[in-house]
């Protein structure tokens, strides 16, 4: 069981003339094996959500609650809540230099699952996961992220994603910066999550190219820091024809 | 070496006197180097008052800091006196009063030698303890690398001390010397060090420099070159801390490469990391190329790692150019805080604050260690650098919660 559940939430972040909410009430529920995807103009707030679900130090929840599977989200620290089965596939992921992606992904399993990997089998499982992602086995030398080109990053997100196997997945514009081939190959990815028992998935994007690929039970229309429309994966249609423009105006009005 | 050796040598070179900060004039004779007042260039990032006096006038003779050698065969290690030609055979002369002094004074002198073609199948080591505070001491140490021999000289120096040492080394002709030196002190040290290396022709220098602990700890690092084709290789590694009970660290490193010969190369790369109230480090690289200098090549790079409010992280590098046919040059200096996107993005994949800092700090160092590439002390040199993050990274930080 995996439900991730946003209740009328609202994120602020501090800019120069004070706080400025960027989330002004967000309710959404990701049930049990469930695939939402949101979909809004550049500066709706998508990221604001993705990175507010993970914890990150810069936004302030003012308002409203997250929980997993009943558990109050909002009171864990940021590895806590990895922990507690929630990860979040960065739009930006950063470069650590000097940490090798073998290290950082060792290190990674070995917290989650509060023990350390078997040896044997963890390498094995590494190789298929960047095998399958289509990064070569070299790529585990390298530093996390630095020198990646944005594809890279992205597919090496996704093979994380696959390694730690979370209860949910937010997926913050994994589809932006990837040609054709590498998009089929992540939604590869995200396909053989989705296909376990019970995992839920937050697929942010920009475009509906993506849907394509992975076919979301939920699309919600993200403007202006609120939900304005949801529906079922024929909303995404309809975008695809005519853009966000009317949401943009209505917020507006 | 006399006068005369040196003007021949120095005419040899076709050296030209350079009217520049980065070379002051040097002198045997103490009278010559008045206590510094803390005003100089040279002295104005130290703490003078914290010393102990080593800067003036302290006593030099105390005998609480020992030595004590691990050598494999075919290495020399012997006392000298103050006479022996061996000193001065580096062409170090003293550019302040402190390593004027301990050139007259030093209570202890001792030679490092590897026989002409000699190559070493294990490092040197040379422990170098204190015993206590009380009473400075002083050594000077010649280590000679013959020509084309091949050798490591590791010195670490730990325990309690006040001490001011020089040395000097020779790398002959064709010669590949390593000279480590890890500065493991107890909090309470005090240390004014200055290492000056003469580069022989096509010989290779590596100098690394890991300096962990200790009150005040500075290190005049320089190198010249006695022909073409030489290269020096400078490294270093520093951790400042600032919660001692002595005041925070500081840690000074002035570096200065004089390109004195034609097609030679050097390469100076330090990396630090400060962390507490009052932790300080210092780093001058200075790199002159002189007009017979051509076809040189030169780097040098400094960077700091500020994890924590309070720490000051100085970095001056200078590079002075006198003649336009070289084959490269650059420099570069940058000092950055604690990365908080790092952390997050370490801690979303269930990484904790601790382990994640730990793992950033780590990943700082990283590309230097495997630079140092001293496989007999590499292990000893991760446990020491893991064992000081382990200390200072380690330790609950304020605003640690989320
Ligand atoms: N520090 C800040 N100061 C002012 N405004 C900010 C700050 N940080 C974020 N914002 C604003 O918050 C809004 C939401 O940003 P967010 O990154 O969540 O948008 P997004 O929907 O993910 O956009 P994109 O499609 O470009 O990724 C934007 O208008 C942005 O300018
Ligand atoms: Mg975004």
């Amino acid at each position: 069981m995996s439900t991730l559940e946003i209740k009328d939430l609202h994120v602020t972040v501090e800019t120069e003339d004070g706080a400025k909410e960027i989330l002004k009430g967000v309710t959404l529920t990701i049930k049990d094996g469930e695939t939402h995807a949101i979909m809004g103009p550049n500066g709706s707030g998508k990221s604001t959500l993705a990175y507010s679900i993970a914890g990150h130090p810069k936004y302030t929840v003012t308002g409203g609650s997250v929980t997993l599977d009943g558990d109050d989200v909002l009171a864990m620290s940021v590895d806590e809540r990895a922990r507690a089965g929630l990860f979040l596939a960065m739009q930006y992921p950063v470069e650590v230099p000097g940490v090798s992606v073998a290290n950082f992904l060792r290190t990674a399993k070995t917290a989650i699952d509060g023990e350390a990997p078997k040896l044997r089998t963890w390498v094995k499982d590494v190789n298929g996961a960047l095998e399958r992602l289509d990064l070569d086995s070299t790529f585990s030398q390298r530093s996390v992220n630095e020198g990646f080109s944005g594809g890279e990053k992205k597919r090496h997100e996704i093979a994380q994603l696959e390694l730690l196997n979370p209860k949910v997945a937010v997926l913050d514009e994994t589809d932006s910066g990837l040609d054709i081939d590498a998009l089929k190959v992540v939604s590869e990815g995200v396909n053989r999550f989705r296909e376990q028992e019970g995992k839920g998935v937050l697929l942010i994007t920009h475009y509906t190219r993506i849907l394509r690929y992975i076919e979301p039970d939920f699309v919600h229309v993200f403007v202006n820091g609120r939900i304005a429309e949801q529906g079922g994966p024929e909303l995404a249609d309809q975008l695809e024809a005519e853009g966000y423009d009317k949401y943009v105006k209505a917020a507006a009005v | 070496m006399t006068d005369a050796a040196r003007a021949s040598v120095e005419s040899a070179l076709e050296l030209d006197k350079v009217d520049s900060h980065l070379h002051p004039e040097g002198s045997f004779d103490v009278a010559d180097h008045p206590v510094p007042t803390g005003r100089e260039e040279v002295w104005r990032f130290t703490p003078l008052r914290r010393l102990r006096d080593l800067h003036a006038d302290a006593d030099l003779s105390g005998t609480s800091v020992g030595a004590e050698a691990d050598a494999p065969d075919g290495v020399r290690i012997e006392s000298i006196d103050a006479d022996s030609p061996l000193r001065g055979t580096s062409g170090f002369v003293p550019v302040d009063r402190v390593s004027a002094r301990v050139w007259h004074e030093a209570a202890r002198r001792y030679a490092v030698t590897v026989p002409r073609e000699t190559e070493l199948d294990a490092p040197v080591f040379i422990d170098v303890r204190g015993t206590g505070i009380e009473g400075a001491s002083s050594t000077h140490v010649v280590i000679t690398a013959e020509p084309h021999s091949k050798a490591t000289v590791v010195f670490r120096f730990l325990g309690s001390a006040t001490l001011a040492d020089l040395t000097e080394i020779v790398v002959g002709d064709g010669a590949q010397l390593t000279v480590v030196s890890i500065d493991d002190w107890e909090d309470d040290a005090v240390h004014l060090g200055h290492r000056h290396a003469k580069v022989g022709r096509d010989a290779t220098f590596k100098h690394v420099d890991v300096s962990f602990g200790g009150n005040v700890v500075r290190h005049d690092t320089t190198a010249e070159y006695s022909g073409p084709g030489g290269s020096v290789e400078m490294l270093g590694m520093y951790f400042a801390d600032g919660d001692t009970d002595h005041g925070g660290q500081h840690i000074e490193h002035r570096l200065f490469v004089d390109h004195t010969a034609p097609n030679t190369r050097s390469n100076v790369v330090y990396k630090g990391a400060l962390q507490g109230e009052g932790a300080h480090t210092v780093w001058i690289g200075n790199v002159l190329i002189r007009k017979v200098a051509e076809g040189i090549e030169t780097y040098e790079e400094n960077r700091n790692l500020v994890l924590t409010d309070g720490c000051q992280a100085d970095s001056v590098p200078n590079l002075e150019i006198e003649t336009g046919e070289i084959e490269g040059a650059g420099h570069a200096s940058a000092t950055g805080r604690f990365d908080d996107e790092q952390l997050f993005y370490l801690r979303s994949r269930g990484i904790e604050e601790n382990e994640a800092r730990r793992l950033v700090v780590h990943g700082f160092f990283n590309d230097l260690i495997r630079k140092i590439d001293v496989p007999a002390i590499e292990a000893k040199l991760t446990e020491t650098v893991e064992a000081e993050l382990a200390k200072n990274v380690l330790k609950a930080l304020p605003g640690g919660d989320r």
